[in-house]
């Protein structure tokens, strides 16, 4: 799989080019700010990019912005943005072309490798991972609402889980439960929820998302 | 030959060149002796009765509405000569009001407040004394070269067919060609010296502004003092801040990360010969240098949120609303960016106000206003709660307008019980110019 990383600090950009190549990625190119990001975006078009936030020339989100930018003229180009804050304000420009192939995590995640390289893995196949401290303040931000109270615990647990992108086998895998056990639950929350139920992972995400407003 | 075709040529530019300053120059001080006239009577005189009659109907109750209003009109007009001042004769006039206080303000505290400003009524005597003297010095700086002018063009001809002959101070038809050849030649004179003097008595107008609407030794004297007030609440507030933050950074990331590399240490050793415990020790360390992170976030946000620096008020503000538990319609109109120490400032502010309505208030909505208009970043913010706010009780309300007064900025609470709140500040600031995308940006 060939992937592109951009990351302006050269001890995190060797780190992830040795985490990445351990486990089979090709890193085509490793870039250290935003103009050369969107130059190698455009001309490898990887299966996947890896980027942080904030790169020079400004230090400010032009890693962001040279990822939307390069998503606008590749449609659905998988990229998973890391960053060391995240925000919901982000998260949202990031997901609104609804096309899928988004990732947004904290840069801590990258300590949980074999996480972090299924989430890798998970935006290039066209899927979503979003960081459970995004979910988490979505979810807490509308806590007090009507339907979201009538869930039960494990049912707020799922949907959190789901709206980070996961699919029902990765959640039964890490709930330690049967994906038949998963899939009642989904469909108990996208009942009550009053959403439409779907099989598609991606097109789950983006309903919850939009659900909470994200 | 080419040469000298070149040089005459040039002269005849330089000529046509100097006239056309001249014309220019000439043209502008006319129409900005004009305008200083026409404010004159059609402002300043209908403010000065207004302000003499709404004074007079305080008892009355009408004037108690009135006369902030009409007050704050003066302070208007009075901005406008400053800014005049500043810009045609480069006089510059500081703006000597005091600071509106923080708290909930009564329209006859606010009354009191603007009687007590010396600044008011040394704006009130400007705007009388300013209708003679705006009309002696605007004839004078606009009118000599008319006058020279028409001592040149008209006054001669005209007494050679009509009656009419008054050329410059003399009836021309008097003094026959002599008249007329000394009104072409005084008004010429007239002309040649007019156009160039013109400025100075624009300035000497602006000069005269400048003696009532500056702030008096006594002011600045009080703003000396409330400076060096401001100053030492700031020094106090930042190295609490600082105290706080090496706590913070001791007992916090500091002492988690020297737990994390005993435990990495720990781990070394028993690779060999207990790798189970081994692997237990690292994951323990990785939950510890996650935890670390996390509160070195929280620390960093504290301090300078990052989204602030990457995205400005706006988008900091927009970033902040989406985590917050109620909805908050916001309208945010700024054409660029104030500097740093004050969008920071303007930041906190709006974050603590909003904090205090998701904590107190009980409000189901709330509103955000934020703009830039003369020279101060206004920020409104409202909400439907239950009011009672009191900016004396909290200390989170006082931290903010201490953070404000370093920067000259203000905030009004009106809270009646029952609600809504409402807090208004200000703080003077300029925006730099709109920034440019940085992804099309240079390099």
């Amino acid at each position: 799989m060939r992937v592109v990383i951009a990351e302006d600090l050269a001890l995190l950009r060797d780190g992830l080019i040795r985490l990445l190549g351990a486990f089979g990625f090709e890193v085509v190119e490793a870039v250290d700010n935003g103009p050369s990001l969107l130059r190698a975006l455009t001309a490898h078009r990887p299966d996947v990019a890896v980027v942080d936030v904030r790169l020079p020339p400004t230090f400010t989100d032009e890693g962001l912005r040279a990822a939307l930018e390069a998503r606008k003229q590749v449609p659905g180009l998988p990229v998973l943005v890391l960053s060391q804050h995240v925000e919901q304000l982000y998260a949202r420009e990031l997901l609104s072309d609804s096309s899928g192939g988004i990732g947004y995590l904290l840069k801590d995640r990258v300590s949980d490798v074999k996480q972090f390289v299924e989430a890798v893995r998970r935006v290039a196949d066209g899927g979503t991972a979003l960081d459970p401290d995004v979910v988490a303040q979505l979810l807490t931000r509308h806590a007090r609402e009507e339907p979201l109270q009538q869930l039960t615990p494990r049912e707020r647990e799922v949907l959190g889980l789901m709206a980070e992108g996961r699919s029902n086998a990765a959640i039964a895998a890490k709930l330690f439960v049967t994906e038949k056990a998963i899939s009642k639950h989904t469909n108990n929350i996208f009942g009550k929820l009053g959403l439409p139920p779907s099989e598609d992972d991606n097109r789950r995400v983006l309903a919850v998302l939009a659900y909470l407003g994200g | 030959m080419v040469e000298i075709h070149r040089y005459g040529h040039s002269l005849e530019d330089t000529v046509s060149e100097l006239l056309r300053t001249y014309g220019r120059r000439a043209l502008t001080c006319l129409f900005r002796a004009i305008l200083q006239i026409v404010m004159a009577f059609a402002v300043n005189l209908p403010l000065f009765i207004l302000a003499v009659l709404s004074v007079a109907f305080i008892p009355l109750g009408v004037g108690v509405v009135l006369t902030p209003v009409v007050f704050q009109a003066i302070r208007t007009v009075a901005d406008q000569q400053r800014a005049w001042a500043a810009e045609w004769s480069a006089v510059t006039i500081p703006v000597p009001y005091r600071p509106e206080p923080a708290g909930a303000a009564g329209p006859l505290r606010r009354l009191g407040r603007l009687l007590a400003d010396p600044a008011s009524w040394r704006d009130l005597l400007w705007t009388i004394l300013n209708v003679p003297v705006a009309l002696v010095l605007g004839v004078l700086a606009g009118g000599l070269a008319v006058y020279g002018l028409e001592g040149v063009l008209l006054a001669p001809w005209l007494a050679l067919i009509s009656d009419y002959g008054w050329g410059p101070f003399w009836p021309v038809e008097d003094w026959g060609a002599a008249g007329i050849a000394g009104s072409v030649v005084l008004g010429a004179a007239l002309v040649v010296v007019g156009g160039p003097v013109g400025p100075f008595f624009l300035k000497a107008h602006a000069l005269f502004g400048q003696s009532l609407l500056a702030p008096t030794r006594a002011a600045l004297a009080a703003r000396v003092e409330q400076l060096a007030e401001s100053r030492s609440e700031t020094v106090d507030a930042s190295a609490a801040e600082l105290r706080r933050i090496e706590r913070d950074l001791h007992d916090g990331a500091q002492a988690r990360l020297v737990a994390l590399s005993m435990n990495i240490g720990l781990a070394e050793e028993m690779m060999k010969h207990d790798p189970e415990m081994a692997a237990k020790l690292l994951a323990e360390a990785r939950e510890s240098s996650g935890t670390a992170l996390t509160e070195l976030r929280d620390l960093v946000r504290g301090i300078h949120p990052p989204v602030l620096a990457e995205r400005g008020l706006d988008g900091a503000v927009r970033a902040l609303a989406l985590t917050l538990p109620l909805p908050v319609d916001m309208h945010i109109d700024l054409p660029g960016r104030p500097e740093a120490p004050v969008e920071s400032a303007a930041y906190f502010a709006v974050a603590e106000m909003l904090a205090n309505v998701v904590k107190h208030s009980g409000a189901r909505r709330a509103w955000l206003q934020i703009e830039h208009s003369g020279g101060r970043l206004i920020m409104i913010i409202g909400d439907d709660g239950t009011g009672g706010a009191d900016p004396a009780a909290g200390s989170g309300m006082r931290g903010i307008e201490r953070r404000l007064a370093a920067f000259d900025g203000t905030m009004a609470v009106t809270s009646p019980p029952g609600g809504p709140t409402v807090v208004t500040m200000e703080l003077p600031c300029a925006l730099s110019s709109p920034r440019t995308s940085p992804s099309s940006g240079t390099a």
